[in-house]
């Protein structure tokens, strides 16, 4: 029986050539006189990132797509708690605190 | 040979691998819940004492965390080819690459051990050694105790990892993967792209914080 073929190789080493260049921008950006933004900058090239590291590398994308259940319930119950500890926390009177 | 490894309950190999793939992926959900709900209480902390956490996360090492970053993400890169190099047969390439990743994984924790010796040489360890630096009030001492526990955390995952993925080598040396059977690499794999995912977000949490502070 001969080997069958290897799949492409390509997408595999531009997702990690796009993660090492998000990974330049976050630290670039760390630097930049940006205030406030700088954790919606570190935060979103993270989850950016972590899709790219999810559709790729783990290829969520490919069969079973019973995955993206699985995987979406994870993100879901992680929502839920976020949401109803922000619900608790963002709402105490004096919080945030101003040390 | 393949056929042996099929289990009685499933169809073919294709089943038992998605069935594994799917129980991986409930694992991988718990494990979202376990590191999302440390990274809760540091957003807490950040939104109620943004200086301190800024003037403490200033004194991390941004170069060493991100040279981890980039030795993670390479290990990602390996081990999926690992998986590639299994449906195509190429025991050799898969051996090759799994033992790669494995030495990755080691060299993220030797980068770390490094950066821990460097964080004690600088008093910023709580509870054992804490200096409190110029502008340093308690709340900084709790960014430190985020950053050891999490990286702490994350290391103990990583050495599972190191310790799955070399008896996945072991195996495969033994030529245990033959085409049609890879649930165990694609399972193994899935967690350890998942664990580079955790420290994408610790480096977020911990590395950029404060550098633009004068």
């Amino acid at each position: 029986m001969s080997a069958p073929a290897a799949e492409p190789v390509g997408p595999y080493v531009i997702a990690w050539l796009v993660l090492l260049l998000l990974l330049g921008v976050s630290v670039a950006s760390a630097y930049l006189p940006i205030g406030a933004w700088h954790p919606v900058m570190s935060f979103g090239i993270a989850a950016t990132q972590a899709a790219i590291v999810f559709l790729i590398f783990m290829r969520l994308r490919g069969r079973p797509s019973l995955k993206w259940v699985f995987a979406g319930a994870g993100f879901f119950w992680l929502f839920l708690l976020f949401a109803m500890s922000a619900v608790d926390y963002f709402t105490r009177s004096g919080y945030p605190l101003r040390p | 040979m393949a056929s042996a490894q099929l289990q009685v309950q499933y169809t073919d190999l294709r089943q038992q691998s998605e069935t594994a793939q799917l129980g991986m992926w409930v694992f991988i959900a718990t494990e979202v819940l376990f590191f999302g709900s440390l990274i809760w209480a540091y957003v807490v902390y950040r939104t109620a004492y943004p200086l301190q956490f800024r003037l403490a996360g200033h004194d991390s090492v941004i170069l060493l965390g991100s040279i981890n970053q980039v030795i993670l993400l390479t290990s990602s890169l390996t081990m999926v080819l690992a998986i590639r190099a299994a449906r195509a047969q190429r025991q050799r390439q898969l051996l090759d690459l799994l033992l790669l990743t494995a030495l990755l994984g080691v060299a993220f924790l030797g980068v770390k051990g490094y950066e821990y010796s460097l964080d004690a040489a600088s008093h910023a360890v709580p509870v054992l050694d804490f200096l409190f630096k110029p502008g340093y009030r308690p709340p900084a001492e709790m960014f430190w105790t985020f950053y050891f526990i999490a990286t702490g955390l994350h290391a103990l995952h990583l050495t599972i990892g190191i310790v799955l993925v070399l008896i996945l080598a072991a195996r495969a040396a033994r030529g245990a993967f033959s085409r049609g059977y890879d649930a165990p690499l694609e399972v193994i794999g899935l967690y350890w792209s998942f664990v580079d995912t955790v420290w994408l977000f610790l480096f977020a949490c911990i590395y950029p914080l404060g550098r633009s502070l004068s």
